[in-house]
């Protein structure tokens, strides 16, 4: 990761540079008192802080639902359009094991691990028999979604369902950045839901520890050396079929993972699966294919212009993800990290 | 060449032309409903209701039977004419009762007018322009639409509540514009302050409100919200999250049973939430338990109790079914006496009389409720005021109504 | 690419198969013997999606770009449509005579579509799939938020065809005809194109890129121009739509429906222009009789299933299975075609899915 920056400072100076000012200026103004011109230009200070944390919140979630499908893509050149639909499986799987056992925790592994089972079924069934013809492995997994949104709708009906996690998960927290300084001195602090920095910090978490895996262990490297070739790393004497079932296993499970953390962040309902399967589509396409640190970066931009359009301009909030792609594509149609 | 014509001819058309042969007696009614996609719970429950009406007259209407054959739509407005001119041009019916959805209203009422001699009666669209703008002679609404719902609910809120200035949430689309302005037209003629740039439209199918709460003002009495479905449970759970406190007052599909009989997190700060409709769960009148009664009869696996859904196509259903008696089943020249006899009609429903205005939209009561926790801890809507007799227009005469223009994000403009 | 293709451009009557001439008579003579119902519904509606489908077909099975957005661009036509000429609902409606309104919705679409095509051309293969899929989704969400041009959620209603030579074309019969003009112009068209120079390059590109860029030829524009051509089929159908539908809303534009289309092309069959109007015909039946027969709460799973079904087990679609059946009765001795004419019929190579 540090070799990954020291190389982009390196080459990309000018970049880096404004992308530091760009960091700068947001953290003083989410510190700072706003002066009354500002709040004139901008609206209030609450609102902007809460959008920006909305907004990398929200990154948060959507790297966690792409860097499966990245991740898969990258290693195996698999497109899993059904991927959404793991995401929500996950979910009602979730939402099911914590709903009778009442262990959130519980819930959470089991969607991932059921989730995991999927993709291996998936991988060997599927993908395993159709290697090498991206196309039609695109159209199954289409064919694949349309049943399993109907056979969803069939089980779970069209209820929204809601996760109760553990009440220390659930609520609002202060947070030390001041929102107000009311005429009478005292000073006003933002708060915000506990739960949704607790998202932030999932997404981190996986993050580093893909990154380690991909980097710092034997698998991993496998993983690596499979990606730049596969054929030199099957000659070697790795059994690449396995290393394949392990990294759909783990794709898929990320997206059962997400199904869980985005069902309590927000709620779980038919129509879900679209939405993560487009939100992973376009996240992955500005960030570049196949590479975990594009799907950090491209998940990062997406959840920031979504909750800023919302918040500022909600009418066409929702173009302005799909205008950031197409700006992307025709500058760089690789995606920002996206390797020629 | 004219032979293999014939033959062809011949066999295609007995393919083809089976379903359109049937006894000449009965009365072909169709029953269109979402049957798929994210409402097809709803449109299942209005089809109950359609079930329900037809087996209290057990499928015998004007001395002849009733052949019930059901359409389905996925409520976009081009699922819902495709379905609904099967109907009519491959099944024949005679009568249709549908559609479920506001946008799916407005289309069939527009094929209703290419269709002259067939009758329609609406299932449970509420969209205002249906009956209100260039109404179709054939078109019969005999439940109510989102402004009517909200009668009484603005001026409980300017007087009972004492709010004066409102924040708005709503959804982007018509419903919801229909609903505002039912709650803004009264709330603002007292006095009330709504500001255009405190109403907050969010695109229908959003989940993540944080950002909106966070940019909701503070200095507001309370918040009206007139969101449906998931889109309501995403707000209400977010608007705890964040700590939120303002009061809330609720659309009428905002705080419905399918909001707070959702799955997961209790809800229990929306209790005090005033709201308004045309049904109320727990209205204390036998003519409401009864249905409710026959409801859990003939469903055991229904909803607990009958949504808005079918008792909206159950009340247009019992309309078509009485007015079929009257004329006795006499569905002859362009179905003139039935028309007649439906325009004239006024009946009991379970939730009380219900007659047609001449555009052919519905006058009945609308309930006042308020939520409130229930024996066993669960919410529900109490009834705090039943509103008689409300009519389309709001209570001000049709031209003076039309000025008030078309409903949209700034109307009223309320400054 | 197989070389075969290259050496059949000619055209001769005597190639001309039965089962054509069969087919020509039966979609003429169907209004005299069809009820309103099935002319309208049933036959003008099939003929339009299949057109869609087509401008699909094309572009996926002669360029290898799988593209979710013709029925976006089919959209943009019909909006257009709305917009320039009149509608009823008091927003936009310039009444523009119905001629202009015609041409100009079609470039526009035509326009819309190869701007889909510069933008998604340029990455290759897999890629296309997403980024169409995220173009329709973008106008999809544009068109339903915006009023001042598209009239948002609700869309246009009151969209009607010209009466011209004193007939009302959206009657069911003269639209029938209308529709099946059309259809079979651009049956024609492509069928034609598959065998010009233009054609062929296409085919090679999806083939094989690389070698066709070495050759010489400009890869980039080929793609782009095709998807010129599926822009002005898919405008026209979208003109058909409209009058057919007599309205467009965000609805019909839906990803759903977009997904539709693509079951449709699939289903029928990509190595044949005939494929797509098969798959619609299909589909359509589906669609309005399914009801009738199974429980429509399913309906979504039977499509579904018979999609996947296809992908898995008959790559080709419906035509896939028709030329398979139709190669064991010849096995049977009934050998009423010289083998040369199956490779005739069959223009496209086989095998150019799986590589792209």
């Amino acid at each position: 990761m540090a070799r990954v920056m020291r190389n982009f400072v390196e080459r990309h100076t000018f970049w880096a540079i404004v992308l530091l000012l760009v960091v700068a200026l947001f953290l003083l103004m989410i510190f700072a008192v706003w002066p009354d011109w500002l709040v004139e230009a901008m609206g209030r200070k609450k609102t902007f802080v809460n959008t920006l944390l909305n907004g990398i919140t929200l990154g948060g979630l959507y790297f966690l639902v792409a860097s499966g499908f990245t991740l898969i893509f990258g290693l195996m050149r698999n497109v899993n359009l059904a991927h959404g639909s793991m995401y929500l499986l996950g979910a009602y799987i979730g939402y099911e094991v914590a709903d009778r056992t009442g262990n959130w925790f519980l819930g959470l592994a089991v969607a991932f691990v059921a989730v995991a089972l999927s993709g291996i079924l998936l991988q060997v069934l599927i993908f395993r028999r159709m290697a090498d013809d991206d196309l039609r492995q695109t159209l199954v997994t289409i064919g694949i979604s349309i049943i399993a949104a109907d056979a969803m709708l069939a089980i779970w009906t069209g209820t929204t369902y809601q996760f109760s996690p553990p009440d220390w998960l659930f609520g609002a927290t202060t947070l030390p950045v001041v929102s107000v300084v009311k005429s009478s001195g005292a000073a006003v602090y933002i708060k915000y839901p506990v739960f949704r920095l607790v998202v932030l910090a999932i997404a981190v978490a996986v993050g580093i520890g893909l990154w380690v895996f991909l980097n710092r262990t034997r698998i991993g490297m496998m993983i690596r050396a499979g990606v730049n070739d596969r054929e030199m790393l099957s000659a070697s004497g790795v059994n690449v079929q396995l290393v394949f079932v392990l990294v759909f296993a783990i794709g898929a499970g990320l997206a059962g993972f997400a199904g869980v953390i985005g069902g309590t962040a927000l709620s779980v309902a038919p129509g879900e699966d679209i939405r993560y399967l487009l939100a992973s589509l376009v996240v992955v396409i500005v960030g570049g294919l196949g590479s975990i640190s594009g799907a950090a970066i491209g998940a990062l931009i997406i959840g920031l212009a979504e909750q800023f359009g919302l918040a500022y301009f909600p009418t066409y909030g929702v173009v302005l993800t799909f205008l950031i792609m197409v700006v992307v594509l025709a500058v760089r149609p690789q995606g920002l990290m996206g390797g020629r | 060449m004219g032979k293999l014509k014939h033959l062809l001819a011949a066999t295609v058309a007995l393919s083809l032309a089976g379903p359109a042969v049937a006894a000449a007696e009965d009365i072909k009614m169709g029953a269109l409903a979402t049957l798929e996609g994210a409402f097809t719970a709803l449109g299942e429950d209005g089809l109950r209701g359609v079930k329900l009406a037809l087996e209290e007259f057990d499928y015998m209407a004007g001395g002849k039977k009733i052949e019930l054959i059901t359409g389905s739509s996925d409520a976009s407005p081009d699922s819902a004419i495709r379905a609904v001119r099967k109907l009519v041009e491959q099944d024949k019916v005679q009568l249709v009762i549908g559609p479920l959805s506001g946008s799916e209203g407005l289309a069939v009422k527009d094929y209703a007018k290419t269709q002259p001699n067939v009758t329609f009666l609406n299932g449970s669209s509420a969209a205002q322009d249906t009956t209100l703008r260039s109404p179709a002679e054939n078109f019969f609404r005999f439940n109510t639409e989102g402004a009517q719902w909200m009668a009484g609910l603005g001026e409980y809120a300017y007087n009972e509540k004492g709010y004066r200035n409102v924040a708005v949430l709503a959804e982007d689309y018509s419903f919801p514009y229909t609903q505002v302005f039912g709650f803004l037209e009264p709330f603002c003629r007292l006095g009330g302050k709504s500001a255009i740039d405190a109403r907050f439209w969010v695109p229908i199918g959003n989940k993540d409100y944080s950002s909106v709460i966070a940019a909701l003002p503070d200095d507001v009495d309370a918040i009206f919200v007139a969101l449906g479905g998931a889109d309501a449970v995403n707000f209400l759970t977010q608007y705890e999250q964040s700590g939120g406190d303002l009061p809330l007052i609720g659309g009428s599909i905002t705080v419905d049973q399918s909001v707070l009989g959702s799955k997961g997190k209790a809800r229990s700060f929306v209790v005090g939430t005033p709201s308004a409709g045309p049904v109320s769960d727990t209205w204390d009148d036998p003519r409401w338990k009864e249905f409710v009664g026959a409801y859990q009869k003939a469903f055991p696996d229904g909803f607990p109790s009958p949504s808005l859904f079918a008792h909206a196509y159950y009340v247009n259903t019992k309309a078509a079914l009485l007015a079929l008696n009257e004329v006795n089943g006499d569905l002859s020249d362009g179905e003139k006496k039935f028309r007649e006899a439906l325009s004239k009609l006024s009946f009991e429903t379970p939730t009380g009389m219900v007659s047609v205005d001449e555009r052919r939209n519905a006058i009945a009561d609308i309930f006042l409720t308020e939520v409130s926790e229930g024996p066993d801890g669960n919410l529900l809507n109490k009834t705090i005021k039943v509103i008689p007799q409300v009519n389309q227009t709001l209570g001000v005469s049709y031209d003076k109504f039309l000025e008030y223009g078309q409903v949209g994000r700034e109307n009223p403009t309320c400054g | 690419m197989d070389s075969r293709g290259l050496f059949s451009g000619s055209f001769s009557i005597k190639d001309v198969h039965p089962a054509i001439l069969i087919t020509a008579v039966f979609l003429v003579a169907y209004p005299s013997f069809a009820t309103d119902f099935f002319i309208f519904q049933i036959g003008a509606y099939s003929l339009i999606l299949g057109t869609i489908a087509l401008s699909l077909m094309m572009l996926a099975g002669y360029g290898g770009m799988v593209s979710l957005a013709q029925l976006t661009v089919a959209g943009l036509a019909a909006y257009l449509m709305a917009i320039l000429g009149d509608n009823s609902m008091g927003v936009m409606g310039l009444g523009w005579p119905w001629w202009l309104t015609v041409i100009v919705s079609v470039l526009g679409a035509a326009l819309f579509s190869t701007f889909i095509g510069a933008v998604s051309v340029r990455t290759e293969g897999i890629y296309t799939i997403m980024i169409t899929l995220a173009v329709a989704v973008a106008f999809f969400y544009f068109v339903r938020q915006n009023y001042v041009l598209f009239n948002g959620f609700t869309g246009f209603a009151g969209v009607e065809p010209p009466t011209l030579f004193g007939i009302y074309w959206r009657d069911p019969v003269p639209f029938y005809y209308l529709t099946l003009t059309v259809a079979v112009g651009f049956f024609g068209a492509v069928y034609y194109c598959a065998r010009s120079t233009f054609g062929l390059a296409l085919q090679a590109i999806r083939d094989n890129p690389r070698r066709m860029r070495a050759l010489g030829f400009n890869v980039t524009l080929h793609r782009i121009v095709a998807y010129f051509f599926a822009g002005v089929i898919a405008g026209f159908a979208g003109v058909l739509l409209v009058w057919f539908n007599g309205r467009v809303s965000p609805g019909t534009i839906g990803v759903d429906v977009a997904i539709d289309i693509l079951v449709i092309a699939v289903v029928g069959g990509l190595r044949h222009p005939v494929g797509p109007f098969l798959g619609a015909i299909a589909f359509v039946l589906l669609e309005n009789f399914a009801i009738d027969l199974i429980d429509r709460e399913r309906f979504n799973m039977v499509i579904g299933t018979a999609f996947l079904l296809v992908v898995l087990f008959s790559p080709d679609g419906l035509l896939g299975l028709w030329n398979r059946f139709r190669d064991k009765f010849r096995f049977r001795g009934n050998a009423l075609l010289g083998d040369e004419r199956v490779s005739k019929n069959d223009p496209t190579s086989t095998g150019s899915l799986e590589k792209n």
